[in-house]
């Protein structure tokens, strides 16, 4: 006769039951922490903002600086390339938000709201493209901006996508003006 | 067990008899290569030999490699160059390991198509398929993380596009992406797993062949006719069979030699060829190489995964009924891996009764546009993004999907297939046994 027909229950089958709960909760326990290992450890997670020097980027130039592991994109924009980038109506976009985690709450994606001073010179982003996580181009594409090599996205001179299998526009990074000539990541 | 019938081993010594009552290993080795085999299988059942023997190269040259080589990001690139340059014959190792790879994959897909062509997927051996489905996931798996492992350039990029992919997922990509590397970027815990893993996998895939083979040893083997071995009676059976030892061994090894002189001369005079050379330059985060294309093992796949793009109506539509869950990143996710789902799914996709393509007059030509299809996407993979190519790899990937979500379902109902002979016997007989018997008997009558 099969327990499960046995409506009383009996001090076997709560036996059975309790091993098998057992059972389960320290099979989940020890692997649990088989799991979590792989997460980043504490030093990876430590290298959480930097210092970067930004007095030798002339107007159109770009130095990229590598952080947390990833490529930053630090550019001095031209009064040309700014004036396109806010020529540009923002209803038109792919991805309307501005991706600036500078922002609180939902901003969209006018290049004062990407540019991290408000003459709109400096440009700091994330140099990872959106798509699967190539490293743009910079001054390359068919709007100017960045493109990227892997799969054909292009940016425009704010770093926001217009053509492209990319989703959405390059992260801007918390970032912001130590001095004059310093910018700190994170 | 419900194998085809045959003597199996009686042990006759004193020694034989007492470790047989212990351990019966020496049946267990017996059985399997006496195991009765159809005897009219072509040329086209020799690629699980090849796929055997290039696992074992695989992980015996990667045994002797992990010896020399040094997985931290600041070392890798330089002690791969150590093996090329300084290591005794360590450059002919890694060339051997790095192209084994592409036999692999060659003898894979050979495989693979020969079980499509002939049915070999269809009752009762949909438990084989899958297996082998398992293997070949695995197969890419382990390939795509060797390929990490030199540092290089395409290295690390490919490997941000590959976890790229998971991070497509909607709401959980990005912690599974970070799980996966350790870190917000690719990086020294990424190398160092992939590493550990890619010692591993090889194992797992040698166990998984073990049951691979067994699968395959309980239903007896497919053939080129899909007519069943006749298991009335023993001697039935070993009118349509040969044991495996020694014909199809020696078949095999024949073949596997003649495979083998073509890889050697591959692996002695171009070992370069398969690669890219941007992966000599070592691994620089901050400059992508410009033109990143996987190896060509993945490129049909890569293809699928680039033709669907924001501007296709299929994905726009997905996009709009999911709520924009899944946007065109993630369906390309979606298509990669389900291009590999609906071949997993094609033992209950084919409605067709009968097995084999050779009696299946429409089929036969769907399928040789498969085949075709599959070289388009391989090459339309590694093309640029631009111009007329996504509009080729867009049709050839719908191609993939037609032929098994549409084509095999209705095939099934609308074909009339051509006559099967009554046994493999007489199929074997109608090639070869009336003249050669014939001749025996004369030859013998003299």
């Amino acid at each position: 006769m099969s327990h499960a027909d046995d409506h009383q229950g009996t001090r076997r089958d709560f036996i059975y039951y309790a091993t098998a709960g057992a059972g389960v909760v320290a099979t989940g326990a020890a692997v649990w922490p088989l799991v979590n290992q792989m997460n980043p450890s504490a030093d990876v997670l430590a290298l959480a903002s930097i210092r970067v020097d930004i007095s030798a980027i002339a107007p159109g130039t770009q130095l990229t600086v590598l952080w947390q592991g990833k490529p930053v994109f630090i550019r001095s924009r031209t009064e040309e390339e700014i004036a396109a980038a806010r020529a540009v109506d923002v209803s038109e976009l792919p991805d309307q938000g501005a991706e600036n985690e500078n922002l609180l709450g939902e901003a969209d994606a006018s290049d004062e709201n990407r540019a991290l001073s408000e003459d709109g010179t400096w440009l700091v982003q994330m140099g990872i493209c959106t798509h699967l996580g190539c490293v743009p181009l910079g001054e390359a594409g068919e709007f100017g901006g960045w493109f990227c090599p892997c799969h054909g996205s292009h940016y425009d001179t704010a770093g926001r996508i217009r053509k492209g299998p990319a989703p959405r526009n390059l992260l801007v990074p918390v970032a912001s003006f130590v001095d004059e000539t310093t910018i700190q990541l994170g | 067990m419900s194998g085809i019938p045959h003597d199996h081993y009686e042990p006759k010594t004193g020694i034989e008899k007492w470790l047989h009552t212990r351990l019966p290993i020496v049946g267990l080795v017996y059985d399997t290569l006496m195991l009765p085999t159809p005897k009219n299988l072509n040329w086209m059942w020799i690629w699980g030999i090849v796929l055997a023997f290039t696992l074992v190269l695989q992980i015996a040259t990667g045994i002797v490699l992990v010896m020399h080589y040094t997985p931290h990001v600041d070392l890798a690139f330089a002690s791969v160059e150590h093996i090329m340059r300084d290591v005794n014959g360590g450059h002919m190792i890694r060339y051997f390991h790095a192209n084994g790879a592409s036999l692999f994959f060659v003898a894979v897909y050979l495989h693979m198509f020969r079980g499509l062509y002939y049915g070999s997927y269809k009752a009762p051996r949909e438990v084989t398929w899958i297996i082998g489905m398992l293997m070949y996931l695995m197969m890419m798996g382990t390939a795509f993380m060797g390929y990490v492992l030199p540092w290089g350039q395409m290295s690390f990029h490919g490997t941000a596009v590959i976890t790229g992919l998971f991070g497509a997922i909607p709401f959980i990509g990005e912690s599974i992406q970070t799980w996966l590397l350790g870190a917000s970027a690719v990086g020294q815990p990424a190398l160092n797993r992939f590493f550990s893993l890619h010692y591993l996998l090889p194992f797992v895939l040698l166990g998984l062949t073990i049951v691979h083979v067994w699968a395959f040893h309980t239903t007896g083997n497919n053939n080129p006719t899909g007519v069943e071995v006749r298991r009335t009676s023993k001697e039935d059976a070993a009118k349509d069979t040969l044991p495996f030892w020694p014909y199809f061994v020696i078949k095999d090894l024949f073949a596997l030699a003649v495979v083998l002189a073509v890889f050697m001369a591959i692996v002695g005079f171009m070992p370069n060829y398969l690669g890219h050379p941007d992966n000599y330059v070592p691994a620089n985060p901050l400059a992508t190489p410009s033109h990143i294309v996987p190896e060509w093992y993945f490129l049909p796949f890569y293809a699928i995964l680039r033709a669907f793009t924001a501007d296709v109506w299929i994905v726009q539509l997905v996009n709009f009924v999911s709520f924009g869950i899944i946007d065109a990143k993630f369906f390309g996710v979606l298509a990669m891996f389900g291009a590999i789902a609906v071949m997993a799914l094609a033992p209950w996709l084919d409605t067709s009764s009968v097995r084999s393509g050779r009696y299946r007059p429409m089929f036969k030509w769907w399928f040789a546009l498969l085949a075709f299809d599959f070289m388009v996407l391989m090459w339309v993979g590694a093309m640029p993004t631009d111009g007329i190519y996504p509009y080729i790899s867009l049709i050839a990937a719908t191609y993939w999907f037609g032929y098994f979500l549409v084509l095999l379902p209705l095939l099934g109902v609308i074909e009339k297939p051509l006559p099967q002979p009554a046994t493999i016997e007489d199929d074997f007989n109608a090639h070869y046994a009336p003249k050669a018997e014939a001749d025996a008997s004369a030859k013998s009558a003299e």
